[in-house]
């Protein structure tokens, strides 16, 4: 599993990551979307809404099933990846790019770094295995 | 549990991604369950359905009995012809679907879901009466070979294995033997196709000669999309004990031209087909985006109605299909609530692949 190191990484298979102007990035990880399998719909989450960790804040369904994607920090969610609308693959074919699912303006940066690193998520889910 | 058909190995060679079905390690997909619904729908696929149980009904009496055990009327069946039927109780709920084969007057063979085995064959034991015997056979696999190009691609399968079949002239339901192996022009996927029974040593054979003629190995995953979108019930969601054939969408599978032939449930199902039912099935189309499942609540005018049986997203339609169980009209259109916003859908005429 190769997963990119400016990466954090949540239990419930998001990842975070810190742009460069301060916002974070959410999507799922590649071993989230090989689970799923295909992705066929996503729902992103409503802009200018509030978010706390573990809130269930959008909805990715495959063909099989629908699962929900928790918000890993608290802040506010301020962009979603509109092109989700039309292609949901792109969760499939690119989990940590062009799959990207929505951003957060976040309330304190610094909970991104108290998420999991990727050798830790690695860890995790191998033990699942 | 954990029951392996013969061709588990295969699957594994094959990159299938296994999981457990009523006991059994079956491929859930091997990839990808959309491109492999694609090539059924364009080409050819095969799928491992040798979770499926095999009853052999023999003896003098074996014909008459049926006829009373199943709604569909097997006296209309020439040898090695099949049909569609429900097994029902009493109250013409129904026990399970199936196929039935006749081989000759005195030798039918069925064939029932791997999720209602044990009742099935407990409730057929239990009604036995004359000169009747039930035989389940094990050693068997079975694979639904599907698509517009099955036909041909599992011929020359077969004549690369020495077991050159003469399928191309086999009617639509007709089945033919040879020696140890049984091949119906049956399928679960609205397309042509193929169901062959083989002895379980063959099967890993089988199913590598249909790879090399670039058929397609496919799971279940694609297997549940592909039949709904034929508009075929699934036994346990859109068809169960507390409801008829008649308001399940399939009152075509009870015949009741006979009037001499007395079968399980026949009471009330001649009365429901003779008066209609309030409670029915009806195939829905979600007219935005968003998907249905099995579960969720149909809504007309702000009124609950019914129930979503069976909700997927449609790969030929490129949007969510559904079979719906409601107690009133859903002319002009309903809602679908999906995690508690109403969705509008509307009302189609099966098969949804006739949309496309």
């Amino acid at each position: 599993m190769d997963i990119p190191g400016d990466l954090r990484l949540t239990a419930t298979h998001e990842w975070a990551r810190i742009n460069d102007d301060g916002t974070v990035t959410i999507g799922i990880t590649e071993h989230a979307q090989e689970q799923l399998g295909d992705l066929v719909f996503v729902e992103t989450p409503e802009l200018d809404t509030k978010c706390e960790p573990e809130q269930a804040v959008a909805v990715v369904e495959s063909v099989k099933a629908a699962s929900d994607l928790y918000a890993p920090i608290a802040g506010t969610i301020i962009d979603a990846n509109a092109d989700l609308a039309d292609s949901p693959e792109l969760i499939n074919d690119s989990p940590y790019e062009n799959g990207w699912i929505f951003k957060i303006q976040p309330d304190d940066v610094s909970d991104v770094e108290n998420l999991m690193d990727p050798d830790d998520y690695t860890n995790m889910v191998s033990a699942d295995e | 549990m954990d029951l392996k058909t013969p061709l588990y190995q295969s699957h594994k060679d094959a990159g299938a991604k296994l999981v457990d079905f009523y006991g059994w390690q079956l491929p859930i997909h091997y990839g990808s369950q959309i491109d492999e619904h694609n090539s059924v729908r364009q080409s050819a696929g095969v799928f491992d359905v040798s979770h499926m149980t095999i009853i052999d009904v023999s003896g003098q009496d074996a014909q008459a009995w049926l006829r009373g055990m199943l709604t569909n009327d097997v006296a209309k069946l020439a040898p090695m012809q099949a049909l569609y039927s429900c097994l029902c109780n009493e109250e013409g709920g129904v026990i399970d679907d199936l196929i039935a084969y006749k081989i000759n007057d005195t030798q039918y063979r069925l064939v029932v879901n791997a999720g209602t085995r044990e009742k099935d064959i407990a409730w057929l034991k239990q009604h036995v009466s004359g000169d009747v015997k039930l035989a389940v056979p094990s050693n068997s696999a079975m694979l639904a070979v599907q698509g517009p190009d099955a036909v041909t691609k599992t011929a020359i399968a077969l004549d690369s294995m020495g077991a050159g079949a003469d399928i191309q002239n086999l009617k639509r339901f007709f089945a033919l033997e040879q020696g140890d192996w049984f091949i119906a022009r049956t399928g679960y996927t609205g397309e042509d196709g193929v169901e062959i029974v083989v002895p379980g040593e063959l099967a890993p054979l089988l199913f590598k000669a249909l790879l090399e003629q670039g058929v397609a190995p496919c799971g279940l995953g694609a297997r549940d999309t592909l039949r709904l979108e034929a508009g075929m019930c699934l036994y346990g969601q859109d068809l169960d004990e507390s409801h008829s054939p008649v308001q399940s969408g399939i009152g075509w599978a009870v015949d009741v031209r006979d009037p001499e032939r007395q079968f399980i449930g026949r009471d009330v199902l001649y009365e429901q087909k003779s008066t209609g039912t309030d409670v029915h099935q009806v195939a829905l189309v979600l007219s935005q985006k968003g998907i249905m499942r099995a579960g969720q609540v149909v809504q007309r005018s702000g009124q609950a109605i019914g129930t979503v049986t069976s909700g997927t997203f449609s790969p030929t339609l490129q949007k969510s299909i559904a079979l719906a169980r409601v107690n009133k009209p859903v002319v002009g259109g309903c809602d679908v609530i999906i995690r508690d916003k109403p969705f509008a859908a509307e009302p189609v005429e099966l098969p949804f692949t006739k949309l496309a």
